[in-house]
């Protein structure tokens, strides 16, 4: 019989960032900022921000320089696509995983 | 005071859902369920309905309007019919799994291609595994009170149900059916509470996605996993079956018409032959029941009332003294057999009964179907022993 405080009836979630856990985790891409390419560095001024703009995920934080939050960032790669002087590649994400690892391992 | 009209299906319907005050309604027109939408208009154009009535571009869009004015606490209300409802599916799926008690009218029409605007069920069994639970309606009355019953039931439950009845046989057949007293309407059916607070002091996000395993929010609470869901849904489905019994007594209690039935049942008493079947296509049956009777055949009539939940358990029982079994579709599973014949014989596997089965396809796309047919084919599948092969037609002229 349904009631209504049953967890597997009324599915529901906070709206918060991070609710749907670090989807950044399964990113296979990353993207990697040129900074001495990207207009808003190189005019110093708030201008451009079509990464920020396409971006589906909201990862793109406005400003000089711009951030994207690795954590969030599924790596479609829009931002670089849409970038009018190229100043966003796309990387394997495996590489920066592994020398992650070589680094934690040398903390360690 | 409840009076009696000589009114059709359609406008059983529209009436049934104008008692229980139904609050949104949307629908769109598609033959033979047109009445429906354009009755209700009338209602709440004359104020004779406090109802909001949102014309939609779509099928899709009707249920998408029902599901969230249901989910903000409506009464809702919507009717279609075959190609309508498939363009339905994904919402279907969707009403079911958020738990909406929505309540749907459906004249049963066949699919196309190609084209026909006439009776068969091959639209409702299409949808019988979205978690809709199904009652398929014998005549007018049954409408009217099918669906005062439905919205009890499906409001206890959180399940929305399609309340089905053959199109132009039913839905544009005009006959005498008993309209409820308004006040014990009113008396008969709780307002409706939805299972979930949406306008709350916190914003919240409503069906998300749920990962497979439990996982902690960004607060850091628990939430559930997927599969959960699913398993509740089933579980209450399994309930449902006492719920309808309930509320079908309820009924009776209030209006003098009993439905603690799972199954509707003619003749049934010592029967050894069974002629099982769905919706008005059971009134035919008992014609042939009657004419088998006179000619000595201990027959009897099984229609299933209620097809979801499916009530395995009492067709058992009902069928526990049967030696043959023939069965009625009006409806193929393509490339194995009607779909009521293959879940007979799943519910006679558990018990370990095992009569002559026959399978019959009649009556797809409006081909009429006469009680000699039926009791021919009667005669010969139990006269094969039932080694007729399976599915046999019945109607196809060529």
């Amino acid at each position: 019989m349904a009631s209504k405080k049953d967890q597997f009836i009324s599915a529901c979630a906070t709206l918060a960032k991070g609710e749907a856990g670090n989807t950044g985790e399964w990113r296979a891409k990353r993207p990697i900022i040129d900074l001495s390419k990207c207009t808003p560095c190189k005019k110093q001024k708030d201008t451009c921000y079509l990464c920020w703009l396409y971006c589906p995920d909201g990862t793109v934080k406005r400003g000089i320089p711009i951030e994207i939050d690795l954590q969030y960032c599924k790596g479609c790669g829009v931002c670089a696509q849409v970038c009018p002087t190229k100043a966003i590649r796309m990387e394997v994400e495996e590489q920066f995983v592994l020398s992650e690892c070589v680094i934690q391992e040398e903390v360690e | 005071m409840s009076k009696v009209q000589i009114i059709n299906g359609n406008e059983t319907a529209a009436m049934g859902a104008k008692l229980c005050r139904v609050q949104v309604i949307a629908a769109y027109p598609i033959t033979p369920q047109s009445k429906i939408p354009e009755t209700l208009v009338k209602y709440v154009e004359s104020g004779e309905l406090a109802a909001e009535f949102i014309r939609v571009e779509s099928e899709h869009s009707a249920l998408t309007v029902c599901i969230s004015a249901s989910t903000v606490g409506a009464r809702v209300f919507t009717a279609t019919a075959a190609n309508g409802l498939a363009y339905m599916h994904e919402q279907l799926h969707w009403a079911a799994g958020a738990r909406l008690p929505i309540v749907m009218a459906l004249a049963n029409r066949g699919l196309g291609a190609p084209w026909t605007i006439f009776n068969d069920m091959q639209d409702s069994i299409s949808q019988r595994d979205t978690g809709w639970m199904q009652v398929y309606c014998r005549d007018n009355q049954e409408i009217m009170d099918s669906i005062i019953m439905a919205y009890k039931i499906c409001e206890q439950l959180h399940v929305p149900m399609m309340v089905c009845f053959d199109g132009f046989v039913l839905s544009h057949t005009v006959m005498p059916v008993e309209i409820p007293d308004q006040k014990q309407v009113d008396a008969f059916l709780p307002s409706y509470v939805p299972h979930l607070q949406v306008d709350g002091p916190e914003p919240i996000n409503i069906n998300p996605v749920m990962l497979a395993d439990p996982r902690a929010n960004a607060q850091g609470v628990s939430c559930p996993s997927y599969m959960g869901f699913r398993m509740r849904l089933q579980e209450t489905l399994e309930s449902a079956g006492d719920v309808i019994l309930n509320v079908g007594r309820e009924f009776g209690e209030v209006f003098g018409r009993s439905y603690e039935c799972l199954l509707w049942k003619y003749r049934t008493e010592g029967a050894d032959t069974i002629l099982l079947t769905m919706g008005s296509l059971a009134n035919e049956a008992s014609l042939a029941v009657d004419a088998l009777r006179e000619k000595g055949w201990k027959a009897g009539v099984v229609a299933l009332r209620v097809f979801r939940p499916f009530p395995a358990a009492t067709l058992r029982q009902a069928l526990s003294k049967a030696k043959h079994v023939v069965i009625f579709d009006k409806n193929i599973s393509y490339g194995n057999e009607g779909a009521t014949c293959t879940e007979t014989k799943a519910a006679l596997f558990e018990g370990g009964l095992r009569p002559t089965i026959t399978n019959y396809i009649v009556g797809l796309g409006g081909k009429n179907v006469a009680a000699a047919d039926l009791e021919a084919a009667t005669i010969k599948s139990v006269e094969q022993k039932g080694q007729v092969s399976t599915p046999q037609w019945i109607g196809v002229a060529v």
